[in-house]
């Protein structure tokens, strides 16, 4: 049985059901072609950013990858200044530089979200270090798929953190596809956590379509990490409901997966995590009524983004240099 | 009273310790800092003043070291990565490239990327083609990143405290051919403002423009020009990016001849962008073609008698410079000699 409060569970109930009707808009948007930039959507994966996030505080860093929609938000970032920055507004969270694959929201620390696989894994390592070497108590998070882990610098961050003993936790959403390949094509086995026992850090496999277990490790593993105990690894099993990049659900890149697409929907985090919520005495008509704030919220975010400029061209070659001031 | 001297290695050595000292976002990390087999003089005892929990001699992982070094700066701090061989670093180019160079840009402004890589060049002694190379040029293309290469013990310290204090990604490539190099270093700490060049020789004949140690050749070829009778103008680029434009063209249009010495290769090199930019800005100058001074176009050999042919030193600087103003008919093909060793991109009959 589970130990986490009802609050603590609606509130991850919610942050997931942002996410989930963010990116079902933003669905609706890519279809109809009014989105253009490449989205790569994580619907269907939404406990683990909710989860993990749900662990942290504000100070501590968060890094993504080009499927991080989830992470951004579940980190506290604004829904309205993600959307204008997918549509290339002037009012984007990159100011209309970055698009979906390019996220940031610096009062969050979430310092940044990019598409190059595993890039952003030793920058987190790098953030770990700063807060070691200040000691402030701040972890770092590094969300990314199970490609990532197929990629040199996975293996070398990991090694570093480990020998530091950095607040670094490695959070791998394993939703079985790379692109269009799946794990059994890239691995000889699916065992992704077993890399912790190489670098002497714990590795936890769990069922990352279960926010209160993903919630529980990450709460342990963050406290452990901000003691000064070392990194973990967390491999969360999930599964993307949609294709690769773009809103197509069961055909993507070459890939049919219509069966095992069936299965999952079957394991829906968010539904799961309501089911648990009306067992612990909430009434089916507050999540209703969350439904319904959401939405709200979400149009909010279209009108937002509809409304605000596009950047002016003569800002195109400003910022690509800090500008000093003083000694610094 | 006399001016204090220090040699390159411990100008660099005390603009590090001074920047440790100075502020505690400081901390270096890289491949072997704490032997001198690795980075000469230049890192000496600095892990016993200043601990090893801010001289981090890293495992052998250049592409999460650089990472680690941009994603600490991202996240406020002013950190320094050491790549004792440039051609290592190659397996670091994602941090520094589509990273620390794209960050700032990338998203509008909001953060930057305070972080100093220092790539070095450590060639000869038959090290061959990959303990040998010089890649400025590939740096020199990107936008977002600062490149620094200083030949002498003052722009050694200067730049590197200019570097640390930018708030940009800088690679500053020092050259282990010049560490033994000693200048006066004024004690306390200074700036070398980067992007200015420096002109080390006046002269009316002809411009020479250079960098890092083909500044320091091109110095001794200015003298040995003045003995055979030409009156050379020698140029110290110092910063490769952004360069110093006004400076090179100033010269250009008063000596009308360009010799450009680059410590790389010829085709896309630091060189060509150089050529390219006086050629569009003061074409009209020019009394004569522009001649380049370059790697040969192969990678660095082992044995003596190749390598001996293959690195352009004063002699080579001079020689182009005389077949570029007609007093010396270059050899037809021109091909790398121990005598005339490396590249002159010039046409036989100079002009």
């Amino acid at each position: 049985m589970t130990s986490i409060s009802k609050s603590a569970l609606h509130q991850m109930y919610r942050t997931m059901l942002r996410i989930r009707l963010f990116e079902e808009r933003l669905s609706d948007m890519l279809e109809t072609d009014e989105v253009k930039c490449p989205c790569h959507l994580c619907i269907g994966q939404e406990a683990v950013a909710a989860g993990v996030c749900a662990a942290l505080k504000k100070d501590d860093y968060v890094w993504g990858t080009h499927r991080s929609h989830g992470h951004y938000l579940a980190k506290g970032g604004d829904m309205s200044a993600m959307m204008a920055e997918i549509l290339g507004k002037a009012g984007g969270c990159a100011k209309g530089r970055g698009g979906s694959m390019h996220l940031f929201a610096g009062e969050q620390n979430l310092l940044g979200t990019v598409p190059i696989v595993a890039a952003t894994i030793p920058l987190a390592v790098g953030a770990g270090l700063a807060a070691k070497m200040r000691r402030d108590g701040r972890v770092s998070v590094s969300f990314f798929g199970d490609g990532a882990t197929e990629e040199g610098h996975f293996h070398e961050s990991v090694n570093l953190a480990a020998l530091y003993r950095l607040p670094v936790i490695f959070v791998c959403e394993n939703n079985l596809y790379s692109s269009h390949m799946h794990i059994s094509q890239r691995r000889p086995a699916d065992n992704i956590y077993k890399f912790a026992e190489l670098y002497e850090i714990p590795g936890i496999r769990l069922d990352g379509n279960d926010v209160v277990a993903v919630y529980e490790a990450a709460r342990e593993v963050v406290g452990k990490a901000r003691k000064g105990q070392g990194p973990a690894l967390i491999e969360c099993r999930t599964y993307r409901w949609r294709g690769h990049v773009g809103p197509a659900r069961d055909l993507d890149v070459g890939v049919k997966r219509k069966d095992e697409l069936k299965e999952w929907m079957a394991k829906c985090p968010i539904d799961r995590a309501g089911k648990l919520l009306v067992e612990m005495g909430v009434l089916q008509q507050e999540l209703e009524k969350d439904g319904a704030a959401i939405r709200a919220e979400v149009e909010e975010a279209v009108n937002f983004a509809r409304s605000s400029a596009y950047p002016d061209e003569a800002e195109l070659e400003n910022h690509v240099y800090y500008e000093r001031q003083g000694d610094q | 009273m006399k001016a204090r001297t220090l040699s390159y290695a411990a100008a660099i050595r005390e603009a590090m310790a001074q920047m440790l000292a100075s502020d505690p976002r400081v901390f270096v990390i890289g491949q072997g800092l704490w032997s001198p087999w690795y980075v000469g003089a230049s890192m000496k005892d600095l892990d016993r003043d200043f601990t090893r929990d801010r001289i981090l001699d890293s495992p052998v992982c250049e592409n999460a070291t650089t990472g680690v070094a941009v994603g600490a700066a991202l996240a406020g701090m002013r950190p320094i990565v050491v790549h004792p061989r440039m051609d290592f670093m190659l397996l670091a180019m994602d941090p520094i490239i589509n990273q620390a160079a794209n960050w700032h840009y990338l998203f509008g402004g909001q953060v930057s990327v305070p972080v100093v890589i220092r790539p070095i060049i450590n060639r000869g002694g038959q090290q061959a083609a990959q303990h040998s190379q010089a890649f400025q040029a590939f740096f020199q293309h990107v936008p977002g990143v600062k490149v620094v290469m200083p030949s002498t013990a003052y722009d050694a310290k200067g730049l590197l405290i200019a570097a640390v204090r930018d708030g940009n990604p800088v690679i500053y490539i020092d050259d282990r051919w010049l560490y033994g190099v000693v200048g006066e270093v004024p004690e306390e700490p200074y700036e070398v403002p980067i992007g200015q060049a420096a002109v080390r020789r006046t002269g009316k004949e002809v411009t020479i423009v250079a960098s890092s140690y083909m500044a320091a050749e091109s110095e001794k070829a200015g003298k040995t020009l003045a003995e055979r009778g030409i009156d050379a103008e020698v140029i110290d680029l110092r910063s490769i990016k952004p360069w110093d434009r006004e400076a090179i063209c100033a010269s250009v249009r008063k000596t009308g001849r360009l010799v450009i010495a680059d410590g790389t290769y010829a085709e896309g090199g630091v060189a060509a962008e150089v050529a390219a930019s006086v050629a569009s800005e003061c074409l009209g100058s020019l009394k004569a073609p522009i001649a380049r001074v370059a790697l040969p176009n192969a990678p660095a050999p082992t044995s003596a008698t190749l390598e001996a042919a293959y690195y352009p030193k004063a002699e080579t600087v001079a020689v182009a410079v005389e077949a570029l103003l007609g007093r010396k008919k270059l050899p037809n093909p021109c091909r790398p000699s121990a005598s005339v060793p490396g590249r002159i991109l010039l046409p036989p009959n100079g002009r």
